[in-house]
């Protein structure tokens, strides 16, 4: 029988520090709660609002893969591997931190916010070499579909990952229905909401809420309101 | 109050600096660090250990030996692989690897 966890939006934690307003749905930095450590391999989904022109200063990391999602502004990138780019809604940035990476990201725009997801999964395995990169989607492909945008293969659709984890992305006309099928035996999905409200497995979600879903191997999804967004993180239960 | 001293092994200089840096925020721990297997072990020879942070860089085969020499001067500390290199996820992981020991 399948399990599931729910993250209603007002529960993340909360931190505002002017330039950067995040909400977390697990325990990052100062936000610590024993019952939010992760889900699977799923370690970090914030929620990330830069003010313009302000960012994050170069800053390290090891043994992480790290995904940023723009969902609203310029977001612009630099790492000690050389890579300068500017990632924009509709793309998505993976950084594979492995053995070590320093690297800044900062709104390119001094008159604009900036909103992107951090999501953070354990590596499936340690000490890797470094690696950034991006990928373009287009946003059309998500209409009335799961548009799939990261995978552990590198000659698959979107970024590839040092993980057993597929991400897609969805954007929904009302009443539209579907179903979601779990990549890999063992796997649970964690979905967030970005717009909208939509209902998985008969449970009703709102903008920003979370619901995580395992120990089953197929997702029952239905769009409750116009435009409804959904990204679906499917990762594995155990590491 | 006595401070928790947290040894933190890093193969990368700069990453370790953030790592202890990050550790000293807290009032009540004390991070120490090397990038070498000799030096930590000198480290914990010279003061009481509660936690050893295992970072980046760090080989299953140091991991054992290291786990093996320290267990035999103090059958109790608390080993931790740390992932992230510091930022958002340090703290949590101590605090969630002192709650399991009780404390």
């Amino acid at each position: 029988m399948a399990n599931s966890i729910l993250h209603k939006a007002e529960s993340r934690g909360h931190a505002n520090h002017g330039w950067l307003d995040s909400y977390h749905s697990f325990s990052f930095a100062n936000y610590y709660n024993p019952e939010r450590m992760n889900f699977g391999v799923l370690r970090v989904l914030n929620d990330d609002t830069v003010a313009g022109g302000r960012g994050f200063g170069s800053h390290p990391h090891d043994n992480m893969e790290i995904i940023s999602i723009p969902l609203e502004g310029d977001l612009e990138h630099e790492d000690n591997l050389g890579n300068v780019a500017v990632i924009k809604k509709g793309d998505v940035q993976i950084i594979s931190a492995g053995t070590g990476v320093f690297h800044s990201e900062k709104n390119k725009n001094p008159n604009q916010q900036v909103q992107f997801l951090q999501i953070w999964l354990y590596p499936n395995k340690l000490n890797g070499a470094p690696r950034y990169d991006q990928v373009s989607l287009d946003v059309k492909d998500r209409h009335n579909n799961f548009q799939q945008i990261l995978s552990p293969n590198p000659t698959d659709e979107g970024v590839w990952v040092q993980q057993d984890a597929w991400f897609s992305l969805g954007k929904f006309d009302e009443g539209f229905q579907t179903t979601y099928q779990i990549k890999k035996p063992g796997n649970g999905v964690y979905a967030f909401v970005l717009e909208g409200d939509v209902t998985i497995n008969g449970q009703a979600l709102h903008r920003r809420d979370g619901f995580g879903i395992w120990d089953t191997d197929q997702l029952n999804f239905k769009a409750d309101s116009a435009g409804a967004e959904v990204l679906l993180m499917d990762v594995p239960m155990k590491f | 109050m006595h401070r928790l001293n947290i040894l933190a092994i890093h193969r990368d200089t700069k990453i370790l600096a953030t790592v202890l840096r990050l550790i000293n925020t807290n009032e009540n721990w004390n991070g120490i660090g090397s990038t070498s297997d000799e030096e930590a072990v000198e480290m914990f020879h010279q003061q009481p250990v509660g936690i050893v942070l295992f970072c980046a860089g760090i080989d299953e085969t140091s991991e054992e030996k290291l786990k093996a020499i320290f267990s035999t001067q103090n059958p109790s500390p608390i080993f931790l692989q740390h992932y992230g290199g510091g930022s958002g996820l340090l703290s949590a992981e101590i605090y969630e690897a002192l709650a399991k020991q009780g404390h």
